[in-house]
């Protein structure tokens, strides 16, 4: 890879147009194994699941790097711990405490064919990197005619509520990010799920924007392979089988969806639980296919719920299983409010909220 | 009552160890700014230019005109340096012991106004201890202290008039604190009670009081920024005898909005004073991973900023640095920046462990030897104006308010549901109408799993 700078980008113009990444990664489906196969395995929670991918990232490809606020020292929920470490501070650094100057960088040392990991301390606090995701990370490739891509930016941020986070330590802005085609959003369940998807979204030729559930990062605990290994991004994934309603979701909500389902079950009502695990592009054939057989679909995130990507799946499955549907959408959301403190268990789409509406729309 | 003092006659510190070498050619005219025009403070109006001594080359040479204006030329080429040969150096007035620095200039205190300033900084070193013991116990669900900050707080606090109006980082609460912001207040904010002006909606220390001229703390860092500047437009429009005083830490410095707000204050000329706490560190990031320059004063200038850098943990000079600045951003209608040198004595907050990235024996070091409050009281007990007993009596007396206000906060009900739908917008719209509707539903089937302190 020596040679000046001019040079690279002539190589990294190359390799994009094959659209392939470079030093023999791939996403396809074909080669990622399957987890279940791998061995040995270690029960880790989603913090250690994270920390062992950005460990692996950092090792197989030497033209990676992680870096943001506070992550030299661990970061402030240890998801870098031991990093910098291990693989220098030149690799594993602090920034100074400006989220668009981190996209900013991330993008430019991604358009060099590097593969630049960037943390954005809270989801709460992506908004000043907004311009640089929207109008620079997403456009990068098609502005240029695919002479440039910044396809090695991978944005890792925590959301989600926590009992305790206010109006800006709670927030699930993913939505936002999903009006904007050229850019992935992923956002993992668990800590097996964190670590392989964050290896493909990291190896994945295109900017991903990775929401981490940081109230699953020390209370999610899993059996986790300890090899590098990915799971495919775009592939939704049907977590329990179900005959009656179909249910979507993503993150730290399934495991409130989950419980539902479970207690539905008990009054007889057999629940399909769908984990689409990419939002965009999101795997419509799955939902479509399940909502085909249930006729009837519920979707539920922390989010508010107008505007919120449930909207999305909503107006999809509607255009695509109209004659197949025997309820309306159900939507158990957040609020229309800002993430608020003292209501927060008011403003949560909580198990009980989506247990009434799958008993509501099947018997609708 | 405030009278000028002057400790020795010596010329004063900062004069001395600056040769001048403006005022004798052509471009001088560019340096000179007009001097503050009282005899106050402004004496120590010396002007520190990072400029380097081109007008030895330039003196008989011609100008170019540009947009912006007339630019001397020069037939070497020079680079302005990344870094002057000195450290800005430091306005302090009081040395470690609590003496007065020989030469230096401040502005006096009344034994009235030192007195004052001295409780309430235990005041507020008090409500941190206890409030940051509540949060370890548990009663609290998050806390932030001031510890080591408390004479930015309040020296800067006491320079200023209540229509001046304050855009908060979070480690301000001494401002609210002087102000008179109460105890009670403050323990209905932290406990999110129906008291909270904040209707219980943000996390603890997110105070503000329009009452008090004090904007409500919002966690995103340096928006209040820009904020301050169209704050302090409005004023400057209204021609109001008042300016707006912004804080923010190092690590904020780093934000786009801090290029914005102080480019626009000095564009607008807006009366407004920018005050860093340079305390250090952000979270675990040292100021020396955080930027190359020297601190932050010397940023100002290149805005166009009058700046200037002081001891923060030395009362009497925040105090005459910030009422200097004060009367020339008012008087003047122009912003002026101030970086107030100190440092984070506590962890980040209750989610941080700072000995995880500093040592101990440094933090220990502020926290004891280095604190403002022991200098000043240095100060005031060689006055006569304090002794022993009387510290003994403020701080159990203070102690024994902050427990009464914690008590009786946390016995006051929760704000009513109605307010997680208000003031989203000034009229509650149909779509949250219907919510409040359908949570109320979802509540009647579910009465147990909905807290029971919040009144429906
Ligand atoms: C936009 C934004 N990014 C990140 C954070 C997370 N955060 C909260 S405080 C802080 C450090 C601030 O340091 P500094 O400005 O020096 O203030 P100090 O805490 O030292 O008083 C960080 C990174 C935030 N609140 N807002
Ligand atoms: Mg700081």
């Amino acid at each position: 890879m020596g040679g000046s700078s001019f040079r690279r980008i002539g190589k990294l113009a190359s390799i994009s147009s094959k659209n392939q990444s470079c030093r023999g990664f791939s996403s396809t489906v074909e080669t990622l194994k399957k987890t279940d196969q791998l061995t040995p395995t270690k029960s880790v929670n989603l913090f250690s699941a994270i920390n062992q991918a950005l460990h692996i990232a950092l090792d197989s490809d030497p033209r990676s790097y992680v870096f943001g606020e506070d992550v030299g020292f661990g970061g402030v929920f240890r998801c870098t711990t031991g990093l910098a470490d291990r693989f220098g501070k030149q690799r594993v650094f602090n920034t100074p405490l400006c989220e668009q100057g981190i996209v900013g960088f991330a993008i430019g040392l991604a358009a060099m064919d590097n593969r630049a990991i960037a943390e954005i301390q809270f989801a709460d606090y992506i908004f000043p990197a907004f311009d640089q995701i929207v109008n620079e990370a997403a456009k990068f490739r098609y502005r240029s005619g695919n002479q440039f891509n910044c396809g090695g930016l991978t944005i890792r941020t925590p959301y989600g509520a926590v009992g305790h986070g206010g109006h800006y330590h709670s927030q699930s802005p993913e939505s936002f990010f999903c009006h904007v085609p050229g850019i992935k959003v992923v956002i993992p369940r668990s800590p097996r799920q964190a670590k392989g998807l964050l290896l493909s979204s990291i190896r994945d030729p295109n900017p991903v924007v990775f929401f981490e559930p940081k109230l699953l990062y020390r209370m999610a605990v899993e059996e986790v392979p300890e090899d590098d290994y990915m799971l495919p991004l775009s592939e939704a994934e049907v977590l329990r089988e179900g005959t009656d309603i179909t249910l979507v979701g993503w993150g730290a909500q399934l495991s409130i969806m989950e419980q539902a389902c479970a207690e539905a079950a008990k009054e007889g009502i057999s629940c399909e639980l769908i984990d689409l695990k990419t939002l965009i592009p999101w795997d419509k054939e799955t939902v479509e296919a399940s909502v085909k057989k249930t006729g009837r679909l519920l979707i539920s995130h922390e989010a508010p719920v107008t505007g919120g990507f449930g909207a999305e799946i909503s107006a999809s499955i509607v255009e695509r299983c109209f004659t197949r549907l025997e309820a309306p959408v159900a939507r158990v959301c957040g609020l229309d409010t800002p993430f608020p403190l003292v209501f927060e268990p008011f403003y949560l789409p909580t198990k009980n909220k989506i247990l009434d509406a799958i008993k509501s729309t099947v018997n609708y | 009552m405030e009278m000028f003092a002057k400790s020795r006659n010596l010329i004063p510190f900062l004069l001395r160890s600056r040769k001048c070498c403006y005022n004798t050619n052509s471009t001088a005219a560019i340096f000179i700014q007009r001097r503050f025009d009282s005899v106050k403070a402004g004496e120590q109006l010396d002007l520190y230019n990072y400029r380097e001594d081109f007008d030895r080359d330039d003196q008989h040479q011609q100008t170019l005109n540009f947009p912006g204006g007339r630019v001397p030329i020069t037939p070497r080429m020079k680079f302005i340096s990344e870094l002057s040969e000195k450290r800005l150096p430091c306005y302090r007035v009081l040395d470690d012991d609590g003496y007065l620095i020989p030469g230096t200039i401040f502005e006096q205190v009344s034994k009235e106004l030192a007195l004052n300033m001295y409780s309430t900084m235990v005041a507020l070193q008090t409500m941190d201890t206890i409030f940051y013991e509540a949060q370890r116990q548990g009663r609290l669900s998050f806390y932030l202290t001031s510890t080591g900050e408390e004479a930015i707080n309040i020296a800067s606090a006491a320079a200023l008039t209540l229509d001046d109006i304050v855009l908060p980082q979070y480690r301000e609460p001494g401002v609210l604190l002087w102000r008179g912001f109460t105890l009670e207040e403050f323990t209905d904010q932290l406990f999110g009670n129906k008291a909270d002006y904040g209707k219980g909606r943000q996390m603890p220390i997110h105070y503000g009081s329009n009452k008090l001229n004090y904007f409500t703390v919002s966690s995103p860092l340096t928006t209040q920024l820009p904020q301050a500047a169209g704050v302090a437009y409005s004023l400057k429009m209204d021609k109001k005898e008042a300016c707006v005083v912004v804080y923010f830490g190092d690590g904020s410095t780093s934000e786009g909005d801090f290029h914005a707000g102080l480019n626009f204050a000095a564009v607008m000329e807006a009366p407004v004073i920018f005050l860093c706490r340079n305390n250090g560190w952000a979270i675990s990031t040292p100021v020396t991973e955080q930027f190359r320059s020297d601190g932050i004063a010397i940023k100002g200038q290149a805005y166009g900023i009058r700046s200037i850098r002081v001891d923060g943990n030395d009362v009497l000079a925040v105090y005459s640095a910030v009422r200097a600045a004060r009367q020339m951003a008012i008087k003047e209608q122009k912003p002026i920046l101030v970086e107030a040198m100190t440092y984070r004595v506590s962890h980040h907050s209750t989610s941080d462990d700072s000995t995880k990235y500093r040592c101990v024996k440094e933090i220990e070091q502020w926290r004891t030897e280095k604190s403002p409050i022991t200098r000043f009281r240095k100060w005031i007990q060689r006055n006569g104006w304090w002794a022993d007993q009387n510290e003994t009596e403020l701080r159990g007396n203070i102690r024994k308010q902050v427990l009464e206000a914690i008590q009786a906060a946390e016995k006051v009900e929760k704000p009513p549901l109605t307010d997680l739908f208000g003031d989203v917008y000034d009229k509650v719209p149909s779509n949250l109408q219907e919510q409040e509707r359908f949570i109320r539903d979802t509540i009647k089937r579910h009465p147990k799993e909905y807290p029971s302190d919040v009144p429906l």
